[in-house]
C-alpha cells in the first residue's frame, strides 16, 4: 500500500491525498468540511459496496467514450481528497473520457449524456482538453439515482474549455460529487455547474494551476425547493504565478425546509505572486423558511497580487423591485420572472448555448412556480 | 377626460411595531388637463399618499375611497392601476439587477397595450425619447435604475412617463436633487407629456422651484397628512417667502 501525500499544513487545502479508502477516515460530523453535510443521510456514501457506474445514454460524439476504470489513458497523478471520492475511485469498474485532441477546434458544444446504470452509481469522468484545443463540454447528469464520484477536467497548455455540468435530480437523489479542475499554462477554463434539484447534493469543485498564466471562471447557479439540500464547496488553489480565478455562484431558495450551504476558499500560496482572484455568492430567497449559508475565505501566503476580493449576500425577494415593476403595468407572475432572470443572468449569459441557457432558464421558473412552462 | 378622485383618505403604515396612521383624510381631484401641486413639509405623508394610490403594499387604508373614471382603484392590485392609466414617478426609483432598461421599458408597453411594440417603431420611439431628454443611447442597455445617478434615475421616470402616456400622472419630488439644466429637461419631459396626453399631473414637491418651469392650475398645503390649504398659482409664491410654519404651528395647535 502507498503511503498518503500529506501536503503541508494550511486550514483550506485538503491534507491527505490518496486512492487508499483506509486513509480516510469515515466522517463524524464534527470535521470542518462535514461540518454541515447531512451525515447519516449520507453513510452510504463512506462504505465501499457493490455499485454500478455510471455509463452513456444514446449516441455520442467520436470524442466521448465509455472506458474500463484501468484504462491507461486516465489520469495517473489525480489523487482522492476525501473518502467518499476514494471509495468511487476504487469501485468503479467504468469511466467517461472525453478526448479533445490537440489543437482540434469544436464549434459545437460536445454534449454528453450520463445515464446511471441503477439505483446507486460511481462517477468517474474525465475531460482531457488538449494543448492549443478550443472545447465546449456540457454534461447531463441523470436525473434519477444516487451517485457518488469525480469529474476531472485537465486543460493543456493555452486550451480553453468551457464545461458545464447540469444536474436536475429527482427530490429523492443524492450525490456527491468532486469537480477536479487542473489548468495548464496559459489555458483558459470556463466551468458551470447547473443544480436544480435533489434531495441531497453535495459538490465539491477544486481547481488549481500546473503552470503559470492560467485563467479560471467557476460559476455555479443554484436552485432548492422543499426540503431540499446543497453544499457547494469550494477550493480555489493558487500554486502559480500570474493566474485569474473569477467564482460566481448564485442560488435562491424556495420552501419551507431548503438549505443551502456555500463555502468559497481561495488559497494564495506564496509563489502565486502577482495573482487576480475575486469569489462572489448571492443567494435569493423567495419564501421564508429556506437557509443558506454563505462562507467565502481567502487566504493570502503573499501580498504580492494584482487583486484579491470577495462578496457574499442573501437577500429575500425585494417586494420593492416587484412594486416598482407592477405600478409600470406589468402583472405579478412576469414581474417575478424578470427579477429571478436578472438575479441569474450573469450566470447563465455565460452559455453560449442559447437553447440549453433558455430552457434551464425556463427549467427554473417552473421549479419556482413562477411560471407554467411543463 | 379623466378624474381621479380621493375621498376622504385615511392610510396607515404597516411596520414591525405595527400600523401607524399618516393619512388623516385626504380628499383631492384631478382632472386631465389640470396640474395640482402638492407642497409640504419633509415627512407630512406626500410620499405616502403617492404610493397609496398606485398599492405600495406597505400601506393599508383604513377609510375613505379613490375612483378613476367610475372604477374603485382600491380594489385593483398595483399593476391594474397602471393599465388603467395612472403612472407614479417615484421619489427614491429601486435598482433591478441584471434587468436592462430596453427589456424592462418593452415587458412594461407590452403589458400596458396588451400586445408587444413593432420592434422597428419601438426602437426609434424608444431611441426619440431618449434623445429629447437627452440621454445617451447607451442608457438603454443598462440595468434599470443600476448605478444610475440621481439626475439619471429622475430623468428614466420621465422616460417611461412619456413612453406609457398614462391618463393621470403623479410626480413624487421629481425635482429634488436636479441642477437646473437637469430641471428643465425634466420639466420640458413633463410639459411635452401634458400636452400630448392632455393628462391630469399631480405634482409633488417639496421646493416651489420646479413651479417655475411647469405651471400648476391649483396648489395644495400638506401638512400632518392631510391638505391644510388650497389655492392658485399664487399660493406657491407665499409659500416661497413664508415657508410652511404657519401651517406646521396651526396643525400643531
Ligand atoms: N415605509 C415606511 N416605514 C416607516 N415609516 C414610514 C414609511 N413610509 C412613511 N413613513 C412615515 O410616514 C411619515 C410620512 O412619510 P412620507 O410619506 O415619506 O413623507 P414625505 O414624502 O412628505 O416626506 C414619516 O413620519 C415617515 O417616517
Ligand atoms: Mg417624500
Amino acid at each position: 500500500m502507498r503511503a498518503p501525500t500529506v501536503a503541508p499544513a494550511t486550514d483550506l487545502a485538503p491534507r491527505v491525498f490518496s486512492r487508499t479508502i483506509e486513509d480516510f477516515d469515515v466522517p463524524a460530523g464534527r470535521e470542518e468540511e462535514w461540518r454541515f453535510a447531512p451525515i447519516r443521510k449520507l453513510r452510504d456514501f463512506f462504505q465501499p459496496a457493490d455499485w454500478g457506474s455510471v455509463g452513456l445514454s444514446g449516441e455520442h460524439d467520436v470524442t466521448v467514450e465509455y472506458v474500463e476504470i484501468s484504462d491507461s489513458r486516465l489520469s495517473h497523478t489525480w489523487m482522492p481528497t476525501d473518502r467518499p471520492s476514494a471509495i468511487a475511485r476504487a469501485q468503479a469498474t467504468h469511466a467517461v473520457l472525453v478526448t479533445i485532441p490537440k489543437e482540434s477546434i469544436h464549434s459545437n458544444p460536445i454534449v454528453v449524456n450520463l445515464k446511471n446504470a441503477g439505483e446507486n452509481n460511481y462517477l468517474h469522468v474525465e475531460v482531457h482538453a488538449g494543448p492549443f484545443s478550443k472545447s465546449q463540454v456540457v454534461l447531463i447528469h441523470d436525473t434519477s439515482g444516487n451517485v457518488s464520484g469525480s469529474m476531472l477536467s485537465l486543460l493543456g497548455d493555452q486550451a480553453d474549455l468551457t464545461m458545464l455540468s447540469v444536474i436536475d435530480a429527482d427530490a429523492a437523489v443524492m450525490q456527491h460529487l468532486h469537480w477536479f479542475t487542473e489548468v495548464g499554462r496559459d489555458a483558459n477554463f470556463h466551468g458551470l455547474s447547473i443544480t436544480l434539484g435533489g434531495g441531497v447534493i453535495r459538490t465539491v469543485p477544486t481547481l488549481t494551476y500546473r503552470a503559470p498564466g492560467g485563467k479560471a471562471q467557476m460559476l455555479g447557479a443554484f436552485l432548492l425547493t422543499g426540503d431540499q439540500f446543497q453544499e457547494h464547496r469550494i477550493l480555489v488553489d493558487h500554486t502559480q504565478p500570474h493566474c485569474v480565478s473569477n467564482v460566481i455562484y448564485k442560488g435562491a431558495l424556495s420552501g419551507e425546509g431548503a438549505h443551502s450551504v456555500w463555502i468559497g476558499d481561495v488559497l494564495v500560496r506564496r509563489e502565486a505572486i502577482g495573482i487576480e482572484t475575486y469569489e462572489l455568492n448571492r443567494n435569493l430567497l423567495l419564501t421564508d423558511g429556506p437557509r443558506a449559508d454563505s462562507v467565502p475565505n481567502l487566504e493570502l501566503e503573499t501580498g504580492d497580487v494584482i487583486s484579491a476580493g470577495h462578496a457574499s449576500a442573501t437577500g429575500r425577494f425585494d417586494d420593492e423591485q416587484l412594486f416598482y415593476l407592477q405600478s409600470r403595468g406589468i402583472p405579478e407572475s412576469v414581474a417575478r420572472q424578470l427579477v429571478v432572470r436578472g438575479f441569474f443572468v450573469d450566470v447563465l449569459s455565460k452559455i453560449d448555448d442559447s437553447e440549453l441557457s433558455g430552457s434551464l432558464m425556463r427549467r427554473i421558473e417552473s421549479k419556482l412556480g413562477i411560471v407554467d412552462h411543463e | 377626460m379623466s378624474k381621479l378622485t380621493i375621498t376622504d383618505l385615511h392610510a396607515s403604515v404597516i411596520t414591525e411595531d405595527g400600523e401607524t396612521p399618516i393619512l388623516r383624510g385626504v380628499s383631492l381631484v384631478v382632472e386631465s388637463g389640470t396640474t395640482n401641486a402638492i407642497m409640504g413639509p419633509n415627512g407630512s405623508g406626500k410620499s405616502t399618499l403617492a404610493y397609496v394610490i398606485a398599492g405600495h403594499p406597505k400601506y393599508t387604508v383604513t377609510s375613505g375611497s379613490i375612483d378613476l373614471d367610475g372604477q374603485d382603484v382600491l380594489a385593483m392590485t398595483v399593476d391594474e392601476r397602471a393599465r388603467a392609466g395612472l403612472f407614479l414617478a417615484m421619489q427614491y426609483p429601486v435598482e433591478i439587477p441584471g434587468v436592462s432598461v430596453s427589456n424592462f421599458l418593452r415587458t412594461s408597453i407590452t403589458a400596458l397595450k396588451g400586445e408587444a411594440p413593432k420592434l422597428r417603431t419601438w426602437t426609434k420611439d424608444m431611441k426619440e425619447a431618449m434623445a429629447d431628454l437627452q440621454m445617451d443611447p447607451a442608457f438603454a442597455s443598462r440595468n434599470v435604475n443600476e448605478g444610475f445617478s440621481g439626475g439619471e434615475k429622475k430623468r428614466h421616470e420621465i422616460l417611461q412617463l412619456g413612453l406609457m402616456q398614462p391618463k393621470i400622472a403623479i410626480l413624487d419630488e421629481t425635482d429634488s436633487g436636479l441642477d437646473v439644466d437637469a430641471l428643465k429637461i425634466v420639466s420640458e419631459g413633463v410639459n411635452r407629456y401634458k400636452e400630448s396626453s392632455n393628462a391630469g399631473v399631480l405634482l409633488i414637491t417639496h421646493y416651489t422651484r420646479i413651479l417655475r418651469y411647469i405651471q400648476p392650475d391649483v396648489v395644495h398645503v400638506f401638512v400632518d397628512g392631510r391638505i391644510v390649504a388650497t389655492g392658485g398659482p399664487e399660493l406657491a409664491d407665499i409659500l416661497e417667502s413664508d415657508g410652511y410654519e404657519t401651517y406646521t404651528a396651526a396643525a400643531r395647535a
